[in-house]
C-alpha cells in the first residue's frame, strides 16, 4: 500500500498544474464561454504530449498509465481548462486498440492537430446528442448498432452546439448527413462493444479525477472566503453552522479522492470488471455538486453574481455526471456490476 | 499508488480469518445478541493467547511488533466476522496506556493479566454531567495519607459487570482550570464502595452506571501525576477502531443483498430486482468503499510515522453517519418484515438489519460525537477559527 504519487505524477502535477494556472485562469475561463473551448490551452496541452499521453510510445505517446492521465485530469477539473482533455485522452487510447484502421486519427491526436472525442451514448435515430467535446472535435468515436466507428466532418457544419448550464462544449450530431460523412468502422460485435465498455470505464475514472480536481478547488475558494468574509464582527468561518458543513465536505472530498484513485488503480491492474469507476463517478460526482454549493452557498448573495468564480465550478460540476446520464440510472448500472443483471 | 496489502499483511489477514471463523461460532454471536454483552470470556482468552491483545506493541514488551497495516487488517476481520469483541479494544486500550504511564508494579501485576485474558477493564471517563466536555468529570479523588478516597459516578461503563478494573479518570484539585485538576486511577472492581448497576440501550447492548462511595484506592493504582490525568487520557484517546464500524457496515450490507436475492414481491419477482432497490444496494456499496478507503488512508498514515488525528477523525465520521444512513435504507427495502426482531418467523435477514438499525445510533455517540469530529476537522484540519 502507498498512497503517494510518483514522481513522474508530481511532475506532471506540476507542469501542467503551472501551464493551466496561466491558461486557464478564471478570466480565460470566462472569456472562452459560452463555448467552453479555448484553442490555445488545447495547443498548449498538446506541446505537453497530453492527448495521447497514455498510448504506447511505438505508437507515438507516452507509455502513460491511466493513474498518470487522472493527474492531468485533476488539474483539468481544478482549472475548468475549457478544452474536452478526459474525452481526448480516453478516445486516443480506445484508437490505439485499432491502429490499422484507426491509426489516422490517432495521429491527429499525437500530433495534437485538434481534438478527437467520444461519444458516451450510442445514437438515436442517427443522431448523437450531447456529445462532450462535440462541439470542437474534429472527429467522434461512437458505438453505432453492433459497430464502432469513428466519424469525421469535414467542416463545421451540421453540429448544434447548445447553449448549456455547464459552458462546455456539447453537440448534437447527425451522422452520414451533411458534412458527418467520413466514417471508419474500428471494430464490429463483440470487440466493439468490449472497447466501448472499456472506454466508458476510462471516462468514468478519469471523470472522477476531473471532478475531484474541481471539487478541491472549489472547496479552497470556499474555505478562505469564510475565513475571510467578516459578518456580526466575527469571521464567518468561526460560526459551527458553517464549520461543520465545510467538515463533512472535507470528509467525503477525502473519500472521493480514494475512490477515484482506485479506480484508476484497478484499471490500470487490469480489472476489466471492476465495479470502481462506476462507484467513483457516482460518488465524485455527487460530492464534486455538494461541495460546490455549498461553496456559493457561503458566498450568500455574492455567490450568486457571476462576477464571483464560484459559480463557474458550480455549473461545471452538475453537467460533467449528468452528460452520461440519470445519477440513479448509473447508480443502476452499478448494481448490474454488483450484483449481476436483473433476472428476465 | 498501490492499493494492495503487503503479502504479509495479507498473509496476517488470512491467519485471522481462518481464526475467527473456527471460533466465531453461531452460538457465541447470538450469546452476545441475547445477553447485549459483546464480550465472550472464551473467545477474549483465546484472542488473548495468540497474543493479539497486544499485537501492535514492540517484542520487548510482550508484543508481537506488527505494524499499523496488519492491526487495521485484525481489526477489520474481528469485526467482519461478528464477534463480540468489546472488551478486546478496552483491554488494548487500557494495558497499553499501562505501558506507556504506569508504574513498574502496574506493568508487572495488572498488564500481564489483561494481556493473558484473565482481567478485563472498563472505562470510567463519562459522567451525567460530563459527557462530550469530559473534563468537566466531578468524580472526586481526596488523599488520605497513602490513600485516595473516591466519591462520584461515572455513566456508561460499559462491560463493567464483567470487569476487573476501572480505568477511572478523577478530579483531585478545584483550584485549577478544569484539564489541570484531573487524575487517573486504575481501581480493582472489587474495591469496597463501588456500585454496578445495569443500563438497556436502544441497541441491546448493556451497559452501567457505576457508583463509587467512600471507595478507598491505594496510591499504587494511580496511573500517571497527580493532577495529570488529562496527559494519560490522551494516551489513551488514540485509539483507533474504524474498521469496527466497517466491519458492520459489511455485514449489515450482505444480509440485505441477501435478502434481496432470495426474497420474492407479490408477482414473483426477486426483490433484488427491484430498481429503487438495487439503487440503495449500490448506493450503500458505495459508502463502504469510501469508509473502508478513508479507514485504510489512516492506517496507512500511522505505518508511515505519520499520527492520522484528522484523517482518523474523518474516517469515524464518514462511516458511522454513512452506517446510519445505509441501515435506515435498507431497513426501508425490506418493507414492513424489516420491523421484525431476530428470532422472529419471518423476519427479513433474521432480523440482523432491524438490529443493526437500532445499534448504529450508538456509533455516533461514543468514542466522539459526529459534533465533536466535525469541530476537530474544522479546526484542525481546515485551520478555521475557534467556534464560538
Amino acid at each position: 500500500m502507498d498512497l503517494r504519487r510518483t514522481e513522474v505524477q508530481e511532475a506532471v502535477r506540476d507542469g501542467v498544474g503551472r501551464f493551466l494556472a496561466k491558461a486557464s485562469s478564471p478570466e480565460r475561463v470566462r472569456a472562452a464561454e459560452p463555448l467552453g473551448w479555448d484553442r490555445a490551452v488545447w495547443d498548449g496541452l498538446a506541446a505537453m504530449a497530453v492527448p495521447a499521453m497514455g498510448v504506447s510510445s511505438e505508437l507515438g505517446g507516452q507509455g502513460a498509465v491511466l493513474a498518470d492521465l487522472a493527474v492531468v485530469a485533476g488539474e483539468a477539473g481544478a482549472h475548468l481548462a475549457p478544452a474536452p482533455v478526459v474525452e481526448a485522452m480516453v478516445a486516443a487510447r480506445l484508437l490505439a486498440g485499432h491502429p490499422d484502421v484507426g491509426g489516422e486519427w490517432l495521429g491527429h491526436l499525437v500530433d495534437g492537430t485538434g481534438p478527437v472525442t467520444i461519444a458516451l451514448r450510442p445514437p438515436r435515430e442517427g443522431r448523437l446528442t450531447l456529445v462532450p467535446g462535440g462541439a470542437v472535435a474534429d472527429a467522434v468515436v461512437a458505438l453505432d448498432g453492433d459497430e464502432l466507428v469513428i466519424v469525421a466532418a469535414a467542416t463545421d457544419a451540421d453540429r448544434v452546439a447548445p447553449a448549456n448550464l455547464a459552458s462546455a462544449p456539447l453537440a448534437d450530431i447527425d451522422l452520414g448527413q451533411g458534412a458527418w460523412d467520413r466514417r471508419i468502422v474500428l471494430a464490429v460485435g463483440g470487440r466493439a462493444n468490449r472497447a466501448m465498455a472499456a472506454a466508458l470505464d476510462e471516462w468514468r475514472s478519469l471523470t472522477a479525477a476531473w471532478l475531484v480536481g474541481l471539487a478541491r478547488a472549489a472547496f479552497g475558494i470556499g474555505v478562505r472566503y469564510v475565513k475571510d468574509r467578516h459578518q456580526f464582527g466575527v469571521p464567518i468561518g468561526s460560526f459551527q453552522a458553517v464549520q461543520h458543513r465545510l467538515a463533512d465536505l472535507a470528509t467525503t472530498l477525502d473519500g472521493a479522492e480514494l475512490l477515484a484513485d482506485k479506480a484508476v488503480w484497478a484499471l490500470d491492474q487490469g480489472d476489466e470488471a471492476s465495479s470502481l469507476p462506476a462507484m467513483a463517478l457516482s460518488f465524485c460526482g455527487e460530492t464534486a455538486q455538494h461541495v460546490t454549493s455549498a461553496a456559493l452557498h457561503l458566498h450568500g448573495g455574492y455567490g450568486f453574481m457571476e462576477e464571483y468564480d464560484i459559480q463557474l465550478y458550480f455549473r461545471r460540476a452538475k453537467a460533467a455526471r449528468l452528460v452520461l446520464g440519470d445519477p440513479r440510472r448509473e447508480l443502476r448500472h452499478l448494481a448490474d456490476r454488483l450484483f449481476g443483471p436483473v433476472e428476465g | 499508488m498501490d492499493f494492495s496489502l503487503p503479502a504479509e499483511v495479507e498473509d496476517f489477514r488470512a491467519e485471522v480469518r481462518t481464526f475467527l471463523a473456527e471460533h466465531v461460532t453461531a452460538e457465541v454471536i447470538e450469546r452476545a445478541h441475547a445477553t447485549g454483552t459483546f464480550h465472550d470470556w472464551g473467545l477474549h482468552r483465546k484472542i488473548a493467547a495468540k497474543g493479539w491483545l497486544a499485537a501492535g506493541w514492540p517484542e520487548e514488551y510482550g508484543g508481537q511488533g506488527r505494524s499499523p497495516l496488519e492491526m487495521n487488517a485484525l481489526s477489520e476481520e474481528m469485526y467482519l466476522s461478528g464477534a463480540p469483541v468489546d472488551g478486546v479494544g478496552v483491554a488494548g486500550l487500557v494495558a497499553h496506556t499501562l505501558l506507556l504511564a504506569g508504574t513498574d508494579w502496574q506493568k508487572r501485576t495488572i498488564v500481564p493479566r489483561i494481556l493473558s485474558g484473565d482481567a478485563m477493564c472498563c472505562l470510567g471517563y463519562s459522567e451525567p454531567d460530563a459527557g462530550s466536555d469530559v473534563a468537566a468529570c466531578a468524580t472526586r479523588a481526596v488523599r488520605d495519607g497513602d490513600e485516595w478516597v473516591v466519591d462520584g459516578q461515572k455513566m456508561f461503563t460499559t462491560l463493567a459487570h464483567e470487569a476487573h478494573y476501572v480505568f477511572l479518570l478523577t478530579r483531585t484539585n478545584l483550584d485549577v482550570p478544569k484539564h489541570k485538576g484531573l487524575t487517573m486511577f486504575v481501581v480493582p472492581m472489587d474495591t469496597a464502595g463501588i456500585e454496578v448497576t445495569p443500563v438497556h440501550t436502544v441497541g441491546g447492548e448493556r451497559t452501567n452506571i457505576t457508583f463509587y462511595t467512600d471507595v478507598r484506592v491505594e496510591d499504587r493504582y494511580r496511573v500517571g501525576e497527580v493532577d495529570g490525568g488529562w496527559a494519560v487520557m490522551m494516551t489513551a484517546l488514540v485509539f483507533e477502531r474504524n474498521s469496527a464500524w466497517y466491519g458492520e457496515c459489511v455485514r449489515l450490507l450482505d444480509h440485505a443483498v441477501a435478502w434481496a436475492g432470495e426474497g420474492r414481491d407479490d408477482r414473483g419477482r426477486r426483490i433484488i430486482d427491484d430498481p429503487s432497490v438495487r439503487e440503495r444496494l449500490a448506493r450503500a456499496s458505495i459508502g463502504n468503499e469510501v469508509s473502508n478507503l478513508l479507514g485504510w488512508k489512516a492506517a496507512w498514515m500511522a505505518s508511515e510515522g505519520t499520527l492520522p488525528g484528522v484523517e482518523g477523525t474523518m474516517a469515524k465520521l464518514f462511516t458511522t453517519e454513512h452506517y446510519q444512513r445505509a441501515a435506515d435504507d435498507l431497513i426501508d427495502l425490506c418493507g414492513p418484515e424489516g420491523l421484525r426482531r431476530h428470532g422472529e418467523d419471518g423476519a427479513a435477514a433474521d432480523g440482523w438489519i432491524e438490529a443493526a438499525y437500532r445499534h448504529c445510533q450508538v456509533t455516533t455517540i461514543y468514542g466522539g460525537t459526529s459534533e465533536i469530529c466535525r469541530g476537530i476537522i474544522a479546526e484542525r484540519g481546515l485551520g478555521l477559527p475557534r467556534a464560538r
